[in-house]
């Protein structure tokens, strides 16, 4: 595997929405194309080569590409956006939307992401190793939909509707997560290691829900449904003692929703 | 000179004027259909060369949802409908966006690449006509026209159930050119108002709430009232029980309201001499009939119906039928039936929108996806199908998706494959769910459409059926100069090959409007402005003024006031209105 560097060039001012960011495009391409490729600040176009300079060399084909950010990129936005294949390394935060739809490779962040990381995801792998922003493998505004394959791990805490519409794949977070993770899902896996404020699951219709902490405030369409130790979802054990509850109830006759949480956490529940 | 034109050598296919195919030049003069052209305009005319191609009228689309609050509202519900089908703008065209349900301009392009000049919107309530006037006039390049929705209007029902029809009728040309709509739109007779009170009516003899009056006296009395003012088009049905299974016995029943009512056009236009009378023959167009021709009792045992209502529309001549086919994929549901659309977000659980439009109607809208997967679906879109091809007379029938209920309109060109190519068929048997076959009789079923019966459904019938055959849907003189060009050699077409017969209709090779080019090969050459087509239709002069004193009365249960109810003339660009029952004391009394 051959690899291109890019080398952030100051700050930036208005946000840079920038999907050409991903192996895909990257391979077979020089470093001078690849500093020709177009970035879009506002209503202009700009070269990449504004932002970033470019070192090392992409390979022929995009599983044999990895990009390498050095650096913080918090106001670039769509990075691996779509990506099908190889890998990106951003050695710092990212912006909004870092592997939105994509459906194979990997994404490692070694600082924060933004809002919308993995939005619609469908394949590959997207490694946040601090914390999320809102909409993390999320349906885009609109879209009743989110992420239906892959995986995406946060080692910190997300924000709120993390998994909100998940059809499939699978979303661990190290940390707490805020308002509604997982609303709407239908199917999918959801490991929270920390707490969750509240609107867990909401209207979930399918798939399962873990959360190793407390749920400050239970959404009232769940059914308890007894203790179960080590849960299985899938090829995935959680260990610990949990309440299992069934739902969503207020959305469903016959939800197949399943939320376990942490007995020990939540003994008022 | 501009709408001046000669189309060279193109295989013509023009049914009203019994022309199959026949090598033939078209010439048009100043934007009209003429028999020739010599001296000077001939020298100055421009020429298309259209050897080895197919020449049909410019496409007619009788039965679609374009413009107004219900489509509006579809556009709003759902952003995920947009922002992953955006049209950049160009120098001459507009930017857009939207899949089933696209913004105006890309509706206007989008018609027009497909080779169509002509489209009515199906559905307006009088009281959204401003909003959908307004769309209408910003939509590009496309002649529009549309039907305002009587069904369940308090003063239409009040009348029929006095029996008062000549009142009815006053009021019906009154509302035609107060609100310059085109024809009359029947949805859910009575069954919308119950709707009101969260109820519909099941049989076409159940009286509804306070009006107490039954689904067939409203069919018969808007049947009738059509006629005595002989308007363009005759009623635009929307039948009972729509979605529900086994729904085709009440459609069928339904159709058989209007059997003994006379149809009678008074239009004050110039008829052209084509071979076909180009006058409606039908008292009662049954709109959508796909979703009208459920058949089974459940959703367990559910069928299709299809076959009960081709068998009725094939022994009767006063019927003509749109099939709302259903293409598969995602489409928004939205119509004034709102006890229908609520039973769909029973169903499906979808995004949901639901009005009740004061004295006058409803509405409903959903999102929807049709799965080839799922057993419903596909016999939907088997029933669409066989509407189509087992109805024998194909001027009985017009290929719709009713827009965008069963599917976008730019799925016009997969359904005319499916009707053209058993191949195509079985190719989407194979896909979906075995129910399609074994619960229709569609794959019993070899007709293959010629491009002959296509030109039919698409231009000739829907332009007959609607009234306005004097100008559009033929290439006779005195017809409008709406020429559309498709790549294709008739004597080399394939059927098997159905994708290039998507390809094909998809991007028409020229589309010309007026003498004019708008579009070629899939690109919009020039942006000119559509007419609207409304009726001004007249009545008696004494019963009108009976007539608008019951309304006015009655306006104080309206939230707006009485002269803030009609359609100002600036809301129209280019007016074209089409006058009926105008006899000289009408005019003469005013």
């Amino acid at each position: 595997m051959t690899e291109v560097i890019l080398r952030p060039k100051g700050s930036i001012d208005i946000m840079v929405e920038a999907e050409v960011i991903n192996p895909d495009i990257f391979a077979g391409k020089t470093n001078s194309e690849i500093e020709q490729l177009i970035i879009w600040q506002g209503a202009k176009q700009l070269a990449l080569c504004e932002f970033f300079d470019v070192e090392g060399s992409a390979g022929n084909t995009a599983a044999d590409t990895k990009i390498i950010v050095k650096g913080d990129v918090p106001r670039v936005k769509h990075i691996g956006h779509g990506m099908k294949a190889g890998e990106i390394v951003i050695e710092g935060s990212s912006g909004m939307h870092v592997g939105s739809e994509m459906t194979g490779g990997s994404i490692l962040v070694k600082g924060d992401a933004g809002s919308w990381a993995g939005m619609e995801m469908k394949g590959g792998t997207l490694h946040i190793m601090g914390n999320a922003g809102d909409h993390v493998g999320c349906a885009y505004r609109g879209s009743w939909r989110g992420m239906n394959g892959g995986k995406i791990i946060i080692d910190g805490n997300a924000k709120s509707q993390l998994g909100g519409g998940m059809s499939g794949g699978e979303i661990y977070v190290g940390g707490n997560v805020e308002n509604f993770a997982g609303i709407r899902m239908n199917s999918g896996l959801i490991v929270v290691k920390g707490d969750a404020i509240r609107g867990v699951g909401a209207q979930m219709s399918g798939g399962t829900f873990v959360v190793s902490g407390k749920i400050r405030q239970l959404s009232p369409g769940f059914e308890y449904a007894g203790t179960e130790n080590n849960p299985k979802a899938g090829e995935t054990v959680v260990s610990g003692e949990f309440k299992k509850f069934a739902g969503d109830y207020a959305i469903s006759k016959t939800p197949k929703g399943i939320l376990f949480a942490s007995k020990e956490a939540n003994e008022e529940v | 000179m501009p709408g001046t034109m000669v189309i060279r050598n193109g295989y013509v296919f023009d049914p009203l004027n019994e022309i199959d195919g026949e090598i033939k030049d078209i010439f048009i003069k100043d934007g009209k259909i003429v028999d020739d052209l010599k001296g000077s305009s001939l020298r100055d005319a421009k020429v298309i060369d259209a050897k080895g191609k197919t020449v049909m009228p410019g496409g007619v689309d009788s039965h679609s949802h374009v413009a107004g609050a219900k489509v509006n509202t579809g556009r709003m519900m759902c952003p995920e409908d947009r922002y992953k089908w955006v049209t950049k703008k160009s120098d001459l065209t507009h930017s857009g966006s939207g899949n089933t349900v696209p913004s105006v301009y890309v509706q206007g392009y989008d018609y027009a690449k497909m080779g169509y000049t002509t489209v009515f919107e199906a559905a307006i309530p009088p009281m959204e006509a401003r909003h959908t006037h307004e769309e209408m006039r910003s939509t590009p390049i496309l002649d529009m026209g549309g039907y305002l929705v009587l069904g369940n209007n308090w003063f239409i029902m009040r009348y029929l159930k006095a029996g008062d029809i000549e009142k009815a009728a006053a009021y019906v040309a009154w509302m035609m050119r107060t609100h310059k709509a085109y024809g009359i739109k029947c949805v859910d007779p009575a069954g919308v108002e119950n709707w009101g009170w969260g109820k519909n009516v099941s049989s076409l003899d159940e009286p509804n709430i306070h009006f107490g009056i039954t689904s067939r006296e409203v069919i018969h009395g808007l049947a009738e009232v059509n006629e005595m003012l002989g308007m363009p088009m005759s009623l635009h049905l929307h039948a009972n029980n729509l979605g529900h299974p086994g729904c085709w016995e009440i459609t069928r029943d339904s159709l058989d309201v209007t059997r003994d009512v006379k149809v009678e056009c008074k239009m004050d236009v110039e008829w052209q001499k084509t071979k076909i009378d180009p006058e409606r023959k039908q008292s009662v167009y049954l709109a959508h009939a796909q979703f009208n021709s459920f058949g089974g009792t459940s959703w367990m045992d559910f069928a299709s119906g299809a076959k009960g209502i081709v068998d009725y529309v094939n022994k009767s001549d006063h019927v003509v039928i749109d099939n709302g086919a259903v293409p598969f994929g995602p489409a928004t549901v939205m119509t004034g039936d709102g006890p229908a659309i609520h039973n769909l977000y029973k169903l499906t659980g979808n995004k949901w929108s639901n009005k009740d439009i004061e004295l006058e109607c409803g509405s409903g809208i959903l999102t929807f996806n049709y799965l080839k997967a799922n057993p419903v679906h596909s016999v939907e879109w088997a029933i669409g199908l066989e509407l189509l091809l087992l109805v024998n007379d194909p001027w009985k029938t017009i290929l719709t998706t009713d827009h965008p209920n069963g599917g976008p309109f730019t799925k016009y060109p997969q359904v005319i494959a499916w009707l053209m190519s058993k191949k195509a068929r079985d190719a989407t048997f194979a896909e979906c769910h075995k129910w399609a076959q074994d619960r229709s009789s569609l794959g019993g079923t070899d007709r293959e459409m010629t491009l002959y019966e296509i030109a039919i459904l698409t231009r000739a019938n829907p332009a007959r059926t609607v009234g306005i055959a004097h100008r559009k849907g033929h290439l006779g003189a005195g017809a409008d100069g709406d020429v559309t060009i498709y790549d294709f050699d008739p004597t080399k077409f394939d059927v098997n090959d159905y994708t290039n017969i998507i390809r094909g209709f998809q991007n028409a090779a020229y589309t010309i409007k007026d003498g004019g080019i708008v579009a070629q090969n899939g690109e919009i050459m020039s942006v000119p402005h559509g007419r609207t087509f409304f009726s001004e239709a007249h009545m008696d002069d004494r019963i009108e003024k009976e007539m608008l004193k019951d309304v006015k009365e009655w306006f104080k249960y309206y939230t707006l006031g009485f002269a803030n109810y009609p359609v100002p003339d600036k809301y129209i660009r280019n007016p074209s209105p089409v006058q009926v029952n105008k006899p000289l004391e009408a005019v003469v009394g005013r």
